[in-house]
């Protein structure tokens, strides 16, 4: 039986070859970054390794929904340092899925603004350091809306010249935060009536919508295919780098603060080489740069005292100062209340 | 000679390469068992269980999301997804089929280079193509460009971010999927037997309609279920050509899982949808053997 023969030889080299993977010494853990696409510099995980000596890997994800779900699901295996904004901190820190910090192994915290030392949601950075702050609001053509909006209704209820010129962010604190606040309410409301006035708001909004968008809405103001969009302070730069006339507004009736942070998670195999990264990051020059690269403001009160003078002018939400954003309404983590949350966001996607 | 199906000879118990043939089929079998029966199985355990707060299960047994996806809002959208995904089909088909057929009846030589021409755009990545789509349809795009260039319109046509734009996302994707089984089916088509039906005087319709469309017909159901499939399931291009306004039931599974965090529902749904599927791919095998049998006239 040649032919059993040949199998037989296949199935020992096989065995050999996982045994050898399986048990081959390998060099010391690297770490996994989990980030927004394109939401820090290119080279900081290389200049990161020749200053360390820690190899560092890069994974993306495109909402704070998902890469909690992949953390959920695999109990945070294989990722080292997450970066999710403020609310999820407190749902990872809450399912045991993040690492309490050693302050000790992170020197730089020092230089973070007071208030960012003292964020509601993880106050002393227990779980957390914050990478980079700002708020949500109306990003517009002041060429092609005037006057200038001031109320989220001028979004929700556009005049008849800018229906179907319009997009709001879809993911569900967000959108929700819009028609909250249009109403007078919290961004963090739980009262079922709140949250359903807000509902019947949002869907009457979505017969004016030119699309739900969290990623691009800042091209569509450059092309004119949208004159006015929901959209993050940071990301309203990318829209104002190439046209000038686009400008960022805080509506009267109020917004969100958000903080997106840096976590380790605690299924990390390597956490000391996680807290050196975010040492790292705190570094002056680099958050600095870190900040002129991303166009976000950072919390890194050394880093933006620092900051090329003219990049406040050319994008004034920079300017924002952290006692302003203080001001404003902070997410926070809604518990059970999350459920209705997204129930309420999906049937408003999926109405007619 | 040719070898006709049913002729091959089937494995006695006594056959000595039995063993081996089962060693072979281990592989492929096991394949199927781990990677689309045990899912399968887990997304019907999931269905009937309660949702956790940040995703994952909570072991409470219920029929809950199986009566919300029953709700008119979700059911809606299950009855839209079946007529979008139908109407590219349909259109898939009638641009197809004439292409299909072109491509199998032109010269040997010119019809490999035609099929390649064919499948080309899949060498693309799907999202580079569809933002393709952008640049040609939006308001200030290609098509709106030319058209107020040459003084046609004067405001620009609405051609992206509705269901016009789905449409044609997918059956441009799709169409593949169907020109390649209907080649198949066309071109085992004997030229002769056309020949015998113009002699026998039918005019070229109804050597069409008695002829070439029921020996066509297993193509037809193989390159419709394709699309129809894919179609259905597709959410990238709902969400990039729709703008995320129109949702199809492959949005709606998607954000259950990744954005909505509600993964019995999501399974609830999708498992809705394979029951879909399972029952096309049926009526396919039906088609088919009818065909077949139909098609042992001689």
């Amino acid at each position: 039986m040649n032919r059993n023969k040949w199998l037989g030889v296949l199935v020992v080299v096989a065995i050999v070859a996982v045994g050898a993977f399986l048990l081959w010494p390998r060099p010391p853990a690297k770490i996994v970054i989990s980030n927004w696409d394109g939401y820090m510099p290119a080279e900081l995980l290389q200049n990161f390794t020749k200053e360390t000596g820690i190899e560092a890997e890069l994974a993306v994800h495109a909402t704070n929904e998902e890469i909690m779900g992949k953390v959920t699901a695999g109990g945070g295996k294989g990722y080292d340092v997450l970066f999710v904004s403020s609310p999820f901190v407190e749902a990872l820190a809450k399912q045991g899925l993040i690492a309490e910090l050693d302050p000790g192994k992170i020197p730089n915290l020092a230089n973070l603004y007071p208030e960012a030392r003292a964020l509601a949601y993880d106050p002393n950075n227990k779980y957390s350091v914050p990478y980079a702050w700002g708020t949500t609001g109306i990003c517009y053509r002041s060429d092609l809306v005037s006057p200038a909006p001031t109320s989220w209704m001028e979004l929700l209820r556009p005049a008849d010249t800018h229906k179907g010129k319009v997009t709001m962010l879809a993911t569900d604190r967000w959108l929700m935060a819009a028609g909250l606040k249009a109403l007078g309410y919290s961004v963090n409301s739980t009262n079922p009536e709140e949250i359903a006035q807000a509902k019947a708001l949002l869907i009457e909004a979505k017969q004016h919508l030119l699309a739900y968008d969290d990623t691009t809405f800042y091209s569509k103001l450059v092309s004119g295919e949208a004159s006015m969009v929901q959209a993050w302070d940071g990301w309203c730069n990318y829209g104002i780098a190439e046209n000038a006339a686009i400008k960022f507004v805080v509506p009267r009736e109020g917004s969100d603060m958000w903080v997106d942070t840096m976590v380790v998670t605690a299924a990390s195999g390597n956490r000391d080489g996680a807290m050196a990264f975010i040492d790292y990051v705190l570094r002056p020059e680099v958050h600095r740069w870190v900040a002129e690269n991303i166009l976000y403001k950072v919390p890194n009160q050394v880093a933006m005292e620092a900051l090329d003078p003219a990049l406040a002018q050319q994008y004034p939400n920079i300017a924002i100062s952290p006692a302003e954003l203080m001001a404003l309404e902070q997410l926070r983590d809604l518990g059970d209340a999350q459920k209705t949350y997204t129930q309420t966001v999906t049937e408003i996607t999926a109405s007619q | 000679m040719t070898v006709r199906a049913g002729t091959i000879p089937v494995a006695a118990p006594a056959d000595p390469r039995a063993r081996e043939r089962l060693l072979l089929l281990a592989g492929p079998l096991g394949w199927i068992a781990l990677f689309l029966v045990v899912p399968c199985l887990l997304i019907g355990i999931y269905s009937l269980f309660e949702r956790g707060t940040y995703g994952g299960i909570e072991w409470n047994f219920t029929f809950e999301n199986f009566r919300r996806a029953a709700d008119p809002l979700y059911f809606g959208i299950l009855i839209k997804s079946l007529w979008i995904a139908g109407l590219a089909t349909a259109i898939a088909l009638l641009v197809g089929y004439p292409a299909a057929f072109l491509i199998a009846t032109s010269p040997e030589r010119w019809q490999k280079l035609l099929l390649v021409l064919a499948v080309l755009p899949f060498w693309t990545n799907y999202l580079i193509r569809s933002y393709a789509w952008i640049v040609i349809l939006n308001r200030e795009g290609a098509i709106n460009n030319l058209l107020r260039g040459l003084g046609l319109t004067s405001e620009p046509l609405p051609l992206l971010y509705n269901e016009f734009a789905i449409v044609l996302g997918l059956v441009y994707a799709y169409l593949p999927f169907m020109i390649l089984p209907l080649y198949a089916a066309i071109s085992r088509l004997g030229a002769d037997l056309i020949e015998a039906s113009t002699d026998l005087g039918a005019d070229g319709w109804r050597s069409f309609r008695r002829i070439i469309l029921p020996l066509t017909l297993p193509g037809i159901a193989a390159g419709s279920i394709f699309v129809f499939v894919y179609s259905l399931g597709n959410f990238i291009t709902p969400d990039l050509l729709g703008g995320g306004r129109t949702v199809m039931v492959g949005n709606l599974i998607y954000d259950q899982f990744l954005t909505a965090r509600d993964w019995p529902f999501g399974a609830a749904l999708a498992f809705i949808l394979i029951g879909i599927m399972m029952g096309l791919l049926t009526l396919q095998a039906f088609l088919i053997n009818r065909a077949r049998r139909i098609g042992t006239y001689d």
